[in-house]
């Protein structure tokens, strides 16, 4: 989130697409009641189904699943043709006036520089006109053709109302009023929020669904304000504190990046992360990025790491690939060439895609490691259970081995909400039976490993033996010293760098925050942004002060929000070029003509003066980007394209297949179905009742929702003769499964360019461990194929065929 | 937001209510305490409900439940219906608008409504198995109810469910031992959306009136308050967007009132019934020292030996 | 010779006075289980009826245990009446006689009976006892099968359960006004509790009360066993 779930409360209007908030996130969406009841703030929910989001919505339309962007692309055009843009934000804050280098095109579904026997593009030309100052060429007026507005109108034109209908089925007429309520916004003094989640991300195109709401929303001047932004409803309680710590196969904590093997060196690597302004001024905070790395390095490996190691770069690993994601993993896996896999907190027998393709990846492997709270499929995938688990054990060699963990109520530590904030939690119970904290797991295979290491030497022990391990109990580091380590501390005295003799921080201090890192080696950071959280003043994270001045919705003294307790990100941009609020009524900063003042720690250098600096501090040139040069694979702007498997042909772009630039592994390629095989469009979603596979493992939850089922239209029920409650037979290209049939008004058939589109819903909550009865999950029926950018892997839209069969599901 | 109630002492204190503030008492006479608590109330806003049953879970919890794993019968309310575990229950309608033609999804939670004029507690035949307390909350006594199911039969509004395991019957107490200490009931604490809130019926009408301004604002014109007076108004109200049809909202009775039959049972018939008994009581012992008794005389016993032996002698005659 | 008031079992045993079988063991057996379990029934029933007879319950063992009991006895005495219908319904067929009898009540009710015309084993109001006995049962086990909590429930709608009460409650009144009637006529007339204490009546019961009964019996040889020893 760029805004926090407290700050929704301040919002007029709430566009809930792609995510199904109040039915996934009911918590978090009392913030919508409140702004509701409160504000008379007003809720727009565009979903294939009528969820229970829709039931508490102002206006409800229904979109095919996949067709996002041609659907934001559409309100986009509305507004520009329509004049309805906040101007001065949009001049001022975005690089609308932007020139683009010429070369850049645009044609029938693809930008310049495509490969196809790559499936990838070249982006050289995917940037702005430098000028001969060294800075991007902008044109305030907007009136250069090639300056980055111009282009936007132009990609954006074809996606009129009636190609919105076209694309999405969404009526028109509904289409209309949600595009005028959206376009009010434009207003200074109104504010819209976006709450999307694993609707958006789980496709092939997931990053630019997102991004197309994002452009959106700079243009109506939405980032940066109270109520407003750009707002992803994390799936998992910490699964932001996932990504923020680097648990990706390309990331290191802090959003910094694992060396590449085209880096063998670490003047290599810095080469590309400069970051250079490219306006004049501007602050570009990435030219720290040296100092956040080397930091990590010292808290890694401590005095191991130096200056004459290039604190030890060497020991990082180099990818060869762009990421080891999961989708990769399980294809080595599949192709038997990775064969030990720990599985942590995880259960990819339901929740990665083709199931049938994890079963036999899982069972080629030598030694399958479970740790986890819970009995999962996982741990059992070699187990029979029927139809529910079609498996011979016989023929499955895999060891497995459960090391049973703790949950989050039986131990301490943090948790980092969707809107940032890392909130500590105390152990509510102890560990039953022989559970153990993960910490305490993998310390004991950290010392053992070193220990062999230590002994037996091997390819490349430094990195495991000189790993800084300074716990009180080696065995098991408590929650409090990781937590400091992630904040940060200082490993030799900090001076000041007019004054060397004069000491700043003595050595062995907690660092207040990651201003004061420092990239020769004094200091030690685990995670940069997560600097300031534990610092000398005691575990900020542990705040329980529900203050909150003149009712803002930032709570700035209840627990602490990355970065620096910055609850909104971007906030300088709620003031205007000179400093002053756009909205007086909704101030969160403001200038005071020496300095930022307000109800937020300013995003923005505290003295930075408000015509010379631009508010998006993370980006070389200071202004947020409607055009994003390369750092997209599949394109500076986005555009509709069909899911791999679609009801419809592409009507933009008629010979594109799904993303163009998606990786699909070989054999996934032809495991795709088509439309007359596989005739009704297919989405995968959460029930209120449940949370993914665990809660079926409570008792409670079982009784709430008992039973798997899928959900169709009365009209496609009465097609094929299913009645509500019977069971039927759902199958793709990849499996089948049996459901019971919940037969609703809530989904309707939609009409895309003159095809009738029935859409299947198929909930994700059963398996064949737990309380609940035994079921499927949507995985056995999903494609392995994931975003272009980050390989989410689209749950979202695929094919299926349904008919009922006899008697309950086995 | 509505002021959640602060979280009360951990200190053990005295219980808020309790048996000297009892209005009525199934199948007794009590005298009714000289000052009538503060009534309270529930506040359920159907237009803020996303239907997620955190009430459902909060209710089995709080109250120790146990409710069977069911199946999935075609629609999302599960249970299928109140149970003697499950005392509150998602109902589940979709209905089309017939003036937008737009979808509604209506959710309404179902439980007990703590009528002011409970129809369960006029049906009661067990003393003290139903009790009212000044406050307005009708609880069920486990310990005095007899399983009989004339609850169930005085309810307008279905809701007493018997238990086949002790022949009990169970509802939804307002969480009767929470509001004694302070607290609200469970399944407004555990609404994430403020859907259910917890106070004074006034407070809470006043709340409602604030909610049904807003909802008219959407273009809701027949919203409103959902206090029947059939039963003397309740103490879980609703805030319905279509107040004038309370019927789609799985069926909830449009003015409801305790049954005539109910009333009919529990009224005319009772004393109607001993009436009769009684008329015939005194009748019969009017006859008889009216009538005197009916006697066998000497000369019915001759006449019978007479007729017996003539026919003896007919048979006898005849071969 | 006509047999249309005689019952299997009933004779005649000449002498001073002529004594009359009137119920056999087993129907006298069938009669009072049939009378105890109405007995318990009003009692059990009263008690739930009405809180000023709640204390009643403690003849049962408590509120549950009468609420689990009485349908129970309920059903005994279906079977108890069963049994006496299936003993007495032809006795109580109604005949010509009935009408007139009932025209001249007003006369038996001050005690002229021998104004009255000749009747059967029964009289009009024996028969209206037998028969409005037989329906307010059937009535009662309906409606209370309807209300039966434990086992039907899931069977009626909550409605037709308002219905079944408060039909069970006044066919269990009336019901318990025909007994009073039943017992208040036995104790009128002398000499009728013996028929069902010891199972027999005098002949002059039997001239006064029933004499068509008492006709067919003395004209009858099967029935009328002459100067043979009377049954002891």
């Amino acid at each position: 989130m760029t805004n926090s779930w407290t700050d929704i409360k301040n919002t007029d209007l709430v566009v809930v697409m792609g995510g199904n908030a109040a039915e996934a996130h009911p918590c978090g969406f009392k913030w919508v009641t409140e702004a509701k009841a409160n504000r008379g703030a007003k809720l727009i929910v565009v979903d294939p189904r009528f969820t229970r989001t829709a039931s508490v919505a102002d206006v409800y339309a229904p979109i095919r699943q996949g067709t996002d962007i041609a659907f934001l692309l559409g309100v986009i055009n509305h507004c520009m043709q329509t004049d309805k843009v906040q101007w001065d934000y949009v001049r001022a804050f975005t690089n609308a006036a932007y020139v683009v280098k010429e070369g850049f095109a645009y044609q029938d579904g693809l930008f310049t520089g495509y490969d196809e026997s790559r499936r990838d593009y070249n982006r050289s030309t995917w940037d702005y006109e430098i000028g001969p100052d060294g800075y991007a060429v902008v044109d305030e007026t907007l009136q250069n053709p090639r300056c980055v507005w111009n282009l936007l109108k132009q990609h954006v034109a074809t996606y009129t109302p009636e190609m919105v209908e076209r694309i999405c089925g969404t009526p028109k007429d509904k289409f209309v009023q949600i595009a005028r309520m959206i376009a009010e916004c434009a207003s200074p003094t109104r504010t819209m929020t976006s709450m999307y989640a694993l609707g958006w991300t789980q496709h092939s195109k997931g990053s630019q669904n997102i991004r197309a709401m994002a452009m959106l929303q700079l243009i109506l001047g939405n980032i940066g304000v109270r109520g407003g932004g750009m707002n992803a409803l994390r799936g998992h309680s910490n699964i932001q504190g996932l990504t923020d710590i680097g648990l990706m196969s390309n990331l290191i904590p802090g959003y910094l990046t694992i060396p590449t093997e085209r880096e063998p060196s670490f003047d290599a690597y810095m080469a590309t992360r400069g970051f250079k302004p490219l306006r004049p001024g501007q602050m570009s905070y990435w030219q720290n990025y040296r100092k956040f790395f080397v930091s990590f390095q010292k808290a890694m490996w401590g005095e191991a790491a130096t200056a004459d190691n290039a604190f030890a770069y060497d020991w990082l690993p180099k990818l060869d690939v762009p990421a080891y994601d999961v989708l990769r993993a399980f294809e080595l896996m599949h192709q038997g060439k990775m064969n030990g896999y720990f599985c942590q907190g995880f259960n990819p027998l339901l929740s990665f895609p083709n199931r049938k393709k994890i079963t036999t990846a899982l069972s080629k492997l030598k030694f399958l490691v479970v740790m986890d709270p819970l009995q999962t499929e996982t741990a059992r995938f070699w187990e029979n259970h029927g139809a529910n688990n079609d498996v011979s054990p016989a023929a499955i060699q895999t060891e497995v081995i459960e090391l049973p963990t703790t949950c989050f109520a039986e131990d301490e530590g943090s948790l980092v909400n969707s809107g940032r904030w890392l909130q500590w939690h105390w152990a509510g119970g102890t560990p039953p039976g022989e559970a153990k904290h993960d910490t305490w797991i993998m310390a004991q295979i950290h010392l053992r490993l070193k220990e062999l290491y230590r002994k037996e030497g091997g390819p490349v022990p430094e990195p495991i033996v000189n790993l800084d391990w300074r716990y009180k109990d080696p065995n098991e580091p408590s929650p409090e010293e990781l937590a400091k380590e992630l904040n940060g501390y200082t490993t030799a005295d900090l001076t000041d760098p007019n004054d060397p003799t004069k000491v700043v921080i003595a050595k062995g201090k907690q660092v207040p925050g990651f201003a004061v890192l420092r990239d020769d080696g004094s200091t030690a950071c685990g995670c940069w942004i997560y600097s300031g959280s534990f610092t000398e003043a005691g575990n900020q994270m542990a705040r329980r002060d529900t203050t909150d001045p003149d009712e803002t919705g930032a709570y700035s003294k209840w627990a602490w929000s990355w970065p620096a307790n910055r609850r909104i990100l971007y906030n300088r941009a709620s003031a205007d070029r000179s400093g002053k609020p756009w909205d007086p009524s909704r101030k969160l900063l403001e200038w005071d003509g020496t300095k930022w003042t307000g109800y937020d720690v300013p995003d923005i250098a505290p003295t930075a003066k408000p015509e010379e600096v631009g508010p998006f501090i993370m980006n070389p040139e200071g202004v947020s980007r409607l055009f994003t040069r390369g750092m997209m694979r599949d394109g500076p702007f986005p555009v509709h394209y069909e899911p791999f498997e679609s009801p419809v042909v592409n009507v933009v772009a008629p010979k594109v297949r799904g993303n163009p630039v998606a990786r699909v592994f070989r054999n996934d390629m032809e495991q795709f179905g088509d439309a007359k095989e596989f005739p009704y469009a297919a989405t995968s979603y959460r029930l209120t009742e449940h949370f993914h596979f665990w809660t079926k493992h409570a008792h409670a939850n079982a009784v709430l929702q008992p039973e798997f089922f899928v959900e169709i239209s009365e009209q496609l029920a009465k097609e094929k003769g299913i009645k509500p409650g019977g069971t039927v037979r759902v199958w793709s290209k990849r499996g089948s499964v049996t459901a019971k049939a919940v037969v609703t008004k809530r989904i309707r058939p939609l009409v895309c360019d003159g095809k009738t589109v029935h859409i299947v819903g198929i909930p994700l909550h059963w398996g064949f461990t737990g309380a609940a009865r035994k079921g499927f999950g949507p995985n056995s029926l999903t494609p392995f194929v994931g975003d272009a950018n980050i390989e989410t892997p689209e749950y979202k839209a695929f094919l299926v065929d349904i008919e009922p069969v006899a008697g309950p599901v086995a | 937001m509505f002021p959640p109630l602060p979280n009360p002492s951990t200190a053990p204190g005295p219980a808020r209510f309790g048996d000297k503030d009892l209005i009525r008492r199934s199948a007794s006479t009590v005298t009714p305490p000289a000052q009538r608590q503060t009534e309270v109330a529930k506040l359920i806003d159907v237009s803020k409900c996303i239907g997620c049953k955190a009430c459902q879970s909060a209710c089995l919890e709080w109250n120790d439940q146990h409710e069977e794993v069911g199946v999935n019968t075609g629609v999302y309310d599960n249970p299928h219906d109140l149970t003697p575990a499950s005392w509150t229950l998602m109902r589940f309608t979709e209905w089309v608008n017939p003036e937008t033609q737009n979808l509604e999804w209506l959710i309404r939670k179902d439980g007990c409504m703590h009528c002011e004029d409970p129809g369960c507690l006029k049906a009661c035949p067990a003393p003290g198995a139903i009790v009212q307390y000044s406050n307005g909350i009708v609880d069920f006594v486990k310990e005095n109810c007899i399983g009989c199911g004339y609850c169930v039969k005085g309810c307008p509004f279905n809701i007493p469910r018997i238990s086949r395991v002790d022949e009990k019957a169970y509802k939804c107490s307002l969480c009767s031992d929470r509001v004694a200490v302070g607290q609200g009931p469970a399944c407004a604490k555990a609404c994430p959306t403020q859907a259910i809130v917890f106070g004074t019926k006034e407070e809470m009408k006043k709340h409602a009136d604030g909610r049904i301004t807003d909802l008219k604002s959407r273009g809701y014109k027949n919203a409103g308050l959902y206090d029947p007076p059939g039963v003397g108004g309740t103490h879980v109200m609703y805030v319905l967007h279509h107040a004038d049809k309370p019927e789609i909202y799985a069926g909830l009775p449009n003015n409801p009132k305790i049954s005539p039959l109910v009333e009919l049972w529990k009224g005319v018939a009772k004393y109607a019934g001993f009436a009769a008994i009684g008329a015939l009581a005194v009748g019969s012992v009017l006859h008889r020292l009216v009538a005197g008794r009916s006697e066998v005389s000497r000369e019915d016993e001759t006449n019978a030996q007479r007729l017996a032996r003539e026919e003896e002698t007919k048979e006898r005659a005849s071969p | 010779m006509r047999r249309d008031e005689i019952v299997e079992g009933d004779a005649l045993h000449p002498g001073d006075p002529v004594v009359i079988d009137r119920y056999s063991t087993a129907a006298r057996f069938n009669h009072w289980m049939t009378a105890a379990s109405l007995v318990l029934l009003a009692l059990s029933g009263l008690a739930l009826f009405h809180p000023a007879l709640y204390f009643l319950t403690g003849l049962f063992g408590g509120g549950s245990n009468t609420r689990a009991i009485h349908p129970w006895i309920g059903l005994f005495l279906f079977l108890g009446y069963m049994g006496l219908f299936f003993r007495f319904w032809k006795v109580n067929l109604w005949t010509p006689t009935d009408g007139t009898w009932l025209k001249k009540l007003h006369v038996f009710l001050i005690g002229h009976e021998e104004d009255m015309p000749e009747v059967g084993r029964y009289n009009f109001a024996q028969k209206a006892v037998f028969w409005w006995m037989g329906i307010l049962i059937m009535i009662s086990i309906a409606s209370g099968l309807v209300i039966w909590e434990q086992y039907f429930a899931a069977y009626t709608t909550v409605d037709q359960k308002r219905w079944a009460v408060l039909i069970h409650s006044v066919a269990a009144i009336v019901m318990i006004c025909i007994v009073i009637v039943h017992v208040y006529g036995a104790l009128w007339a002398r000499g009728t509790m013996t028929a069902m204490i010891k199972g027999r009546v005098t002949g002059g019961w039997a001239w006064r009360h029933h004499r068509k009964w008492l006709r067919e019996l003395a004209a009858d040889p099967k029935a009328n066993r002459g100067t043979a020893t009377p049954a002891e």
